[in-house]
């Protein structure tokens, strides 16, 4: 009897990594998922945060496509590894502070290492030549494959026929006339595959789904680089990018405001953090000060927070500020103008 | 039967369905385990996670603003 093959696809819950494991588990072969987590995916975080979006249905895509799929899915968290990817990208950054052909390459480097410890024969992708103008382009396929060192273990079956045979094309574990030869931008292909496996309720997402990607994103991440006078971040960082409006008074601090109730209960949870401000006598937002603030940028806080509360019309707003340590103190303030924010606060 | 409790407050998607995962691999099969979440996206995706790795959810509860799934270890590998 033939030993059956495992491979194991990369699965970001888009339709190309849906695709490429379907075609592979066509051809009788075991595949199990993997989805790497780094922190910067976009789906669900702003949905979990923002008030507005917790009543809209809300699915994790990796997970919807394994069950798709009938396969198992393993997430796998990358954040503290990531971080050298996002600092030193050895390909350099995409269009923001995206570094995809670094990212792709270290992600199958971790399914290399996850198929030599569970027994998995080889590692699928759903990349398609010329997809992304980054990391999916003909000269980076290879780059792909040799720095990660999967080589010819790695296999993407909707462009292995413009590519050279790989180890489970030559081993007939697979057949190459069961593979594809999409490329370019065009979705086309892949919408007609799918129509034909019967899949349609498929994740569409628009330019990835990392908000690495996003420039305002990739312009505040920039922003707290600058800031600190380096690159680093820890996970609270990067949750807290995603949330409120961010106005940079001086270097040496920030005001992050809640925009709406969601957000200000999400910010909540990092009073004891920061500095935080929150209005009394008007409705208004929570925010918080990232920083060393001294008494004078408090007041200035304090004064832009006025602004964006129902007091902003309001000769005086009176608002609390709390310490790290639990101490409040109230503060009676003239909400900031609008003239008076020079555009250059808002990151 | 053994009942053992993950706190995974404060965690969004999907690092509480990563520590049910990293917790499930190591209970024995037959262990109950309740995950005490805050993100209301548990409430989809850790069933999501345990239909397609083998586990059984018992139960899913809102209490306030935290979410509780209960989950019976299955064979897993």
């Amino acid at each position: 009897m033939t030993e059956q093959r495992k491979a194991v696809a990369l699965i970001s819950g888009g339709l190309d990594s849906l695709l490429a494991a379907k075609v592979i588990q066509e051809q009788g072969i075991h595949v199990e998922g993997i989805n790497f987590y780094t922190g910067f995916c976009v789906e669900g975080h702003t949905h979990a945060i923002r008030k507005k979006d917790q009543k809209k249905s809300k699915r994790n895509n990796a997970l919807w496509v394994a069950e798709q799929l009938g396969i198992k899915l393993h997430i796998v968290d990358i954040v503290e590894e990531y971080k050298d990817i996002v600092f030193n990208p050895k390909h350099g950054y995409g269009a923001n502070l995206n570094p995809c052909l670094d990212c792709k390459i270290f992600m199958v480097s971790k399914a290399l290492d996850w198929i030599r410890k569970k027994g998995f024969d080889f590692i699928i992708t759903g990349e398609v030549i010329g997809q992304r103008p980054m990391s999916q382009r003909k000269e980076t396929m290879p780059v792909v494959s040799g720095e990660s060192g999967a080589e010819d273990l790695l296999l993407r079956p909707l462009c292995a026929k413009n590519l050279p045979q790989t180890l489970p094309e030559r081993e007939g574990w697979v057949a190459r006339g069961g593979l594809y030869d999409f490329s370019g931008r065009s979705r086309k292909p892949q919408m007609a595959l799918a129509a034909k496996f019967g899949f349609e309720d498929y994740a569409q997402p628009a330019g990835g789904c990392c908000f690495l990607t996003d420039a305002q994103y990739s312009v505040k991440l920039a922003d707290l680089w600058r800031a600190r006078g380096s690159k680093q971040y820890e996970m609270d960082d990067i949750m807290l990018l995603k949330v409120g409006r961010h106005l940079r008074p001086a270097p040496h601090y920030k005001v992050i405001i809640a925009r709406e109730e969601g957000e200000g209960n999400f910010l909540q949870g990092y009073r004891k953090q920061f500095v935080s401000i929150k209005t009394i006598s008007h409705a208004g937002p929570l925010a918080l000060i990232d920083g060393e603030p001294g008494a004078a940028d408090i007041e200035l806080a304090a004064r832009l927070v006025a602004r964006y509360s129902q007091g902003r019309d309001a000769d005086l707003v009176e608002l609390e500020v709390m310490d790290r340590e639990g101490t409040s103190r109230t503060l009676k303030v003239e909400p900031i103008k609008p003239h008076e924010i020079p555009q250059e606060w808002h990151i | 039967m053994s009942r053992v409790t993950l706190d995974a407050r404060r965690l969004l998607c999907p690092m509480p369905v990563i520590r049910v995962q990293d917790k499930i691999a190591t209970l024995a099969p037959g262990t109950v385990l309740e995950a005490i979440c805050t993100d209301p996206g548990v409430m989809s995706d850790i069933p999501a996670w345990c239909r397609i790795n083998g586990h059984k959810v018992i139960e899913t509860r809102s209490d306030r603003a935290e979410y509780i799934v209960v989950i019976e270890v299955g064979e897993g590998e």
